[in-house]
């Protein structure tokens, strides 16, 4: 693509073009009138500093705001607490045959299948010393870290499915299947009954078996400089 | 250079000497690569000072005699998964050319025209923003020289020697620079608030590969990048917008950037919540492992290659440290009895690649070759022993432990453990 090549453009301008600017960016320093300048040397001089909100205003002014609709098709990141989930619902039984038809050719019927990623299985073999291991010699011993077995938070298996699921058709599943996959794999994993429903309020209820098995970064944790680490 | 003087072998020429050789390992990768074909296609003339050479080409390609190419892996994964690992022992200097830069994808590399390319800025902001690439490019921009490291580079080193080479062990490191805007700015520019205290990234490609960055590190050095080694980004590193999160994990320097939303917590993302912990002996997973520490490997002489007889040789390698400088190399021909300072190339920069070398001569006899290297902030690369000592063998990420390669009587260099 070229480098560069704008026209110039006013302090609101880009796609917008000649939009009416929701606020008013201040213009670049080179363009402020000396009286504006004037102004901001004298408040310096009294000590006195711009009004706070003066200082929040852009300094460049380029782009322009987002549509409504530009950031409710991206915003897709679900954080534990659910803000942002969907209206829709579904259950185990209901993922059951979407599941089937989607997603068991790459992760198996029952997510047992260690092809691309294990799903199901591996509960209580974090501390086991030997744990299941998919030896790969470019991977390495790779423990199962499964759902069940490793999973924090719901509300992490809801937000990929939904944006990155399907592998060969990501982003394909309606809200309402992505709830439905989500509650059947939490049911292969024993975390929820079979007709639990799952939804915006009760997926970010769900406690995950290694919810509390996080703890935080320890390095450097070894040599000399071990515990050193500034928090 | 003195003709007679022992020469060490190309390296790709070893390669094809393990592989007729019977390694099972590097054949497997190897299978089914075949080198491009030569845009060059006129023969070598027996003296180029007898024949007019051939034309001057628009975009420049490397001499059809170099046969250095990444490779992918793992092979039982599809194409559009895994690493395609730069080959560190090919590699000269500290900059990775970017048809060599690693790339770690977990659903292909997207096709992005750049004119439809958005960012979006939103979330905990006074003025939600939407920026072009051209906008983007329009504000002050400026260059760096940082490597970066894949969080699961030398994963397959905890529990065996099992990659073969440095390509496999260490080529999801590379080192290059980097141009764009200052991610700060942008924030500023939207009015990020004042309580936020993280940002989430996310990418435009299949898998979106969200990751939440603490806003203190947004703030300070992470540039929002379009340019690589003096041109656009290529494709498999971002094109056309990429975070580079200096010194910390590759995964987190989100390519194909789209959005960035300024949050007060963490979002806990498949990258961030089951991937990229490390499970610890005691069942618990560290979170939130974002520096790369310090490390160094010796690139040659490396795994797979060979020496061809006894006699001079450079010892080369690289050191690195996400926690800023490369103070200190050493070198080790006895498994780690005695070390030497290796020469450091400068001028050392804070978060890239150094080039250490040290002069070696060989005396025929078996050798365990190591480097060790120690950082600004006086952190010494550790051995694999300490570092399973304290971690166990099933953490996957970082390790960054020392590398030993076996020069074996014949010439032929391994991976070892000692």
């Amino acid at each position: 693509m070229a480098p560069f090549e704008h026209p110039p453009k006013s302090d609101c301008a880009g796609e917008a073009g000649a939009r009416t600017c929701p606020y008013s960016p201040s213009p670049p320093l080179g363009r402020r009138t000396p009286g504006v300048v004037a102004a901001g040397l004298l408040l310096l001089v009294a000590g006195v500093g711009p009004p706070a909100a003066l200082a929040q205003l852009p300094t460049y002014g380029v782009g322009r705001p987002p549509t409504v609709e530009e950031v409710k098709a991206w915003d897709l990141t679900i954080p534990p607490d659910g803000q942002g989930l969907p209206q829709g619902s579904g259950t185990a039984a209901l993922g059951k045959p979407i599941y089937a038809q989607r997603c068991a050719s790459c992760h198996g019927d029952k997510g047992e299948d260690p092809k691309y990623r294990v799903l199901t299985g591996g509960r209580r073999t974090l501390t086991a010393a030997e744990l299941p291991k998919n030896v790969d010699w470019l991977l390495g011993g790779e423990p199962a870290l499964t759902i069940g077995s490793f999973w924090q938070y719901a509300t992490t298996l809801w937000s990929y499915i939904n944006r990155s699921q399907p592998f060969d058709e990501p982003g394909s599943l309606r809200a309402d299947e992505v709830y439905a996959v989500t509650a059947y794999l939490l049911h292969l994993n024993g975390v929820i009954g079979e007709n639990d429903v799952i939804d915006a309020k009760t997926l970010p209820q769900v406690k995950m078996p290694n919810r509390d098995g996080f703890v935080p970064d320890a390095r450097p944790d070894v040599g000399k400089t071990a515990g050193t680490r500034k928090r | 250079m003195n003709p007679s003087a022992p020469q060490p072998e190309r390296p790709s020429s070893s390669r094809r000497r393990f592989i007729k050789h019977g390694i099972a390992l590097g054949a497997a990768l190897a299978a089914g690569r075949a080198a491009p074909a030569p845009a060059q296609s006129r023969p070598a003339p027996d003296d180029p000072s007898k024949v007019v050479g051939g034309p001057m080409l628009p975009y420049g390609e490397r001499s059809r005699f170099e046969e250095a190419l990444r490779e992918k892996g793992p092979p039982s994964m599809p194409d559009e998964w895994g690493g395609n690992f730069t080959p560190l022992g090919e590699m000269l200097g500290t900059i990775t050319p970017s048809a060599l830069h690693f790339e770690v994808c977990r659903g292909g590399v997207p096709t992005i025209d750049p004119k439809k390319h958005r960012l979006l800025i939103h979330g905990m902001v006074d003025r939600p923003l939407i920026l072009t690439i051209d906008e983007i490019r329009r504000l002050p921009s400026t260059s760096r020289i940082l490597f970066l490291e894949c969080a699961g580079n030398t994963r397959s080193g905890w529990q065996a020697p099992m990659a073969p080479s440095v390509q496999f062990t260490h080529g999801l490191t590379s080192c290059t620079e980097w141009t764009g805007v200052a991610l700060s700015l942008l924030l500023r520019e939207a009015g990020a608030g004042k309580s936020a205290s993280w940002i989430v990234a996310e990418g435009a490609d299949a898998t979106g590969n969200e990751r939440s960055i603490p806003m203190a590190k947004a703030m300070d050095d992470v540039l929002v990048a379009y340019g690589q080694n003096g041109e656009a980004l290529r494709p498999g590193n971002g094109y056309p917008l990429r975070l580079i999160v200096p010194g910390w994990e590759g995964n987190i320097n989100t390519k194909w950037l789209r959005r960035i939303k300024v949050v007060d917590s963490p979002y806990m993302t498949r990258m961030e919540s089951p991937d990229h912990t490390s499970l610890m002996p005691d069942g618990k997973a560290r979170q939130f492992l974002f520096v790369m520490e310090a490390k160094s490997v010796i690139t040659f002489p490396s795994g797979a290659q060979r020496l061809p007889g006894l006699g001079f040789y450079e010892i080369k390698g690289l050191a690195w440290s996400g926690r800023g400088l490369v103070r200190r190399v050493e070198v080790s021909a006895d498994g780690g009895k005695t070390w030497r300072d290796a020469k450091l190339q400068a001028p050392l920069l804070r978060f890239a690649h150094a080039r250490f070398r040290l002069d070696w001569r060989w005396d025929g006899r078996e050798a365990v070759l190591q480097s060790r290297c120690t950082d600004e902030t006086g952190y010494v690369q550790p051995t694999l022993a300490e570092l399973v000592k304290v971690r166990g063998v099933n953490s996957i990420y970082h390790n960054n432990a020392i590398q030993s390669w076996k020069v074996a009587a014949d010439g032929i260099v391994h991976n070892v453990h000692v």
